[in-house]
């Protein structure tokens, strides 16, 4: 569903992502770790189509059409969805009204009919008991004064509204409490089916326990230096990232 | 260039003195007149002035317009009208009354909305213990020009202790066939003890046609009174507009103002407040937006004369394309207006490389026993934002015009009257490029 070959990217003049690779299909979810400052967040920003990422070379296709010259909304529109690492705050908007948008925006898309009030809040009603998002968050502006754990949530939230087919959740369990972790895990899990594959940006093996991954990678320095499974994050949580760094330098 | 622009309008009084009420308040009128002479139109070297050359509107020739209502179809009056709320509508066209054109509201029989010339033909004391009164001093050559053409305009009474329910609204629409008409209209507000009123001033135009409309308005709240009163100006987008309100607020009196600058290609709006007894509060919102190469300029002015006076003052502005605006909010507490609480924001979003504002807050205190703050702000669209919508599979433009909206709508929704409120949203929202979407964010 994804493939990603040889990406550079840089920002600035400085080079951020320096030949990554890597292979996402239907079905499969893969998790991505890495130290602070890796590369991790830049990979999500490009694979949204955030602007101000000058891509040097490599490939990046989902559904095996190149996707770099497509607008964030159009990709949005393809089914690809990204939850922030750090949700924004929009003053002045409504976070139920950009929701029902966004949705009617992808049917639109797809050919289908908008939903109405009535069907829209019935999907709404159903995702938020998945998600035990309070209802008073519905109708105040996105994110205004939400809690960190609040953001989060309702990034989860509009994934399961929006079923997107590629999710892309960058550290969406930093900030966490245990029962909230549980839910967002609870909420990935229940989307997760043959038809669609999610990538989990996160630092903490913990996620892991509920999310089981079917592979994990450490990107390091803009590369994926190495790929594992679950076993591989519970390794990286004890022994910390040097040995893996210094094995790649070896190589 | 000044002094051609003072000899035709002294050629324009000659003929307006041949068959209008010319000879009413022929100090005022001398008086005005021998200001213009003397002292000739505003240029940039005067301060308040600094930022906005007139000499868009002394360059052209203006007349007078043909008071006659077939000039302006009854349907753009309409458009102009709050369908769904009960209102009191007092029409003018080119600055005259048109009987034809305004619907009496439900108004308690005590109070007076009415033009101001047939006032003056029964009862000519009530008008002019105001227009000769203090509120009336000539600030510049365009006040002095609307005394010099003073003819009609809105007349508001409402006695001590009546409230009324129906909202005074007041239309001033330029005709739209005719190119070079100004204008000159007058209103003069007073609440007595304990009143309370709504008044809405709606200024419109043709879209095509260059015209000027030169107003003012004098208020005054006597005490306890409350004021929610709105200045609409949305004129057609090659007219000129000159605007000024002069308030003042006696003991405990309440005004609640917006002002809204959505049209005109020069236009500038003036508000003075004068707090002149203990406990008077104002709360001053005012939104501006401009786009191609409009020039938008606000001016307001908030005294506190007297101790436990407030005011709360809030402007925002939107710049697109090439155009210009103006903010300029000075706040003098006087030495005697203890306890005074004076708040002052402006927050400006310039939406081009080429849109442009300048902001000028200026507090003067006089008094040390005080809670004064103020701050100005000018900023682009939130590229986080942006991304973030797009994400959520918005297109940008929708993004973008959600974003404005959010950003204008800070003011918007401060509005009490819904109907209001409503059209005032689809006002601005109709200056946005592909607003559709946006619709089913309006509450
Ligand atoms: N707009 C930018 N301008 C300059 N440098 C940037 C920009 N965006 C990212 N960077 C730099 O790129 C590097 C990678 O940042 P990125 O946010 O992708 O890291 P990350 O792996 O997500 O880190 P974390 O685990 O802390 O979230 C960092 O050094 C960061 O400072
Ligand atoms: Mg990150």
């Amino acid at each position: 569903m994804l493939t990603i070959e040889n990406l550079q990217v840089s920002v600035e003049k400085k080079q951020i992502l320096k030949g990554l690779s890597l292979a996402v299909q239907a079905g499969e979810v893969h998790a991505i770790m890495g130290p602070n400052g890796s590369g991790k967040s830049t990979l999500a920003n490009v694979l949204a189509g955030r602007e101000g990422y000058e891509v040097t070379s490599g490939i990046i296709k989902y559904d095996d059409q190149d996707i770099f010259d497509l607008a964030p909304e159009e990709r949005a529109r393809k089914g690809i969805f990204l939850a922030f690492q750090y949700p924004v705050e929009i003053p002045g908007v409504n976070n139920i009204y950009l929701l029902k948008a966004a949705v009617n925006a992808v049917r639109v898309h797809r050919g289908e009919p908008e939903l109405d009030a009535v069907d829209f809040l019935k999907i709404v009603r159903e995702k938020m008991q998945l998600v035990k998002m309070d209802e008073s968050l519905l109708n105040r502006s996105v994110n205004e004064g939400f809690s960190g754990g609040e953001k989060k949530r309702n990034e989860i939230f509009q994934m399961a509204v929006l079923e997107p087919r590629l999710a892309i959740l960058d550290e969406t369990d930093s900030g966490l409490d245990i029962d909230a972790l549980k839910i967002v895990a609870e909420g990935v899990n229940t989307l997760r089916n043959e038809n669609r594959a999610i990538v989990l940006v996160t630092h903490y093996q913990r996620l892991l326990e509920y999310i089981v991954p079917d592979q994990v990678h450490v990107l390091s320095d803009g590369r994926i230096i190495k790929s594992g499974d679950r076993g591989l994050a519970i390794e990286l949580e004890e022994k910390g990232y040097d040995w893996i760094k210094q094995e790649a330098r070896a190589a | 260039m000044s002094e051609a622009a003072v000899s035709h309008y002294l050629t324009e009084f000659d003929r307006f003195k041949n068959n209008r009420l010319s000879d009413w308040l022929p100090k005022q009128r001398a008086d005005a007149l021998e200001y213009l002479q003397s002292n000739g139109f505003p240029t940039r070297k005067r301060e308040k002035w600094k930022y906005t050359d007139v000499s868009p509107i002394t360059r052209r020739k203006f007349t007078l317009g043909p008071a006659t209502p077939e000039a302006v179809d009854g349907g753009f009056i309409d458009t102009l009208r709050f369908s769904g709320l009960d209102c009191h509508d007092l029409v003018f066209i080119n600055g005259g009354f048109s009987e034809n054109l305004s619907r009496a509201g439900n108004l308690p029989d005590e109070v007076t909305a009415r033009s101001l010339a047939s006032v003056k033909s029964e009862n000519p004391a009530l008008p002019e213990r105001f227009l000769t009164g203090p509120g009336e001093e000539i600030d510049h050559a365009f006040t002095a020009l609307n005394i010099v053409f003073l003819n009609d305009g809105a007349l508001i009474h409402i006695p001590d202790g009546t409230q009324v329910p129906a909202p005074i609204h007041v239309i001033y629409a330029t005709d739209k066939n005719t190119e070079s008409i100004m204008s000159h209209p007058r209103n003069l507000i007073v609440l007595g003890r304990q009143a309370r009123a709504t008044i809405i001033e709606t200024y419109a135009g043709g879209e095509d046609t260059e015209y000027f409309t030169n107003s003012r308005t004098q208020i005054l709240c006597q005490d306890s009174a409350q004021l929610d009163y709105y200045k609409i100006q949305q004129e057609g987008h090659r007219a000129f507009h000159i605007g000024n309100t002069k308030i003042r607020q006696q003991r405990n009196s309440r005004i609640d103002c917006h002002s809204l600058s959505l049209g005109g290609s020069l236009a500038r709006s003036d508000i003075d407040v004068e707090l002149d007894e203990p406990g008077a509060e104002i709360n001053l919102n005012g939104l501006y937006l401009a786009n191609n190469r409009q020039h938008i300029d606000n001016h307001t002015l908030i005294e506190h004369k007297q101790p436990h006076t407030v005011s709360n003052e809030h402007y925002r502005g939107v710049m697109g394309g090439r155009a210009r605006a103006v903010f300029n909010g000075k706040v003098i507490v006087h030495e005697q207006a203890q306890k005074t609480q004076a708040h002052q924001s402006n927050a400006n979003l310039l939406l081009s490389g080429n849109a442009e504002v300048d902001t000028k807050p200026e507090l003067e205190i006089y008094a040390d026993d005080v809670k004064c703050s103020h701050g100005a702000t000018v900023g682009r669209l939130d590229e986080n934002m942006l991304f973030y919508l797009r994400t959520r599979a918005l297109d940008k433009d929708t993004a973008k015009s959600l974003l404005i909206y959010a950003f204008a709508d800070e003011v918007i929704r401060n509005i009490k009257l819904p109907e209001l409120r409503k059209r005032l949203e689809y006002n601005v929202v109709g200056e946005l490029p592909d607003t559709d979407l946006i619709k089913g964010f309006m509450k």
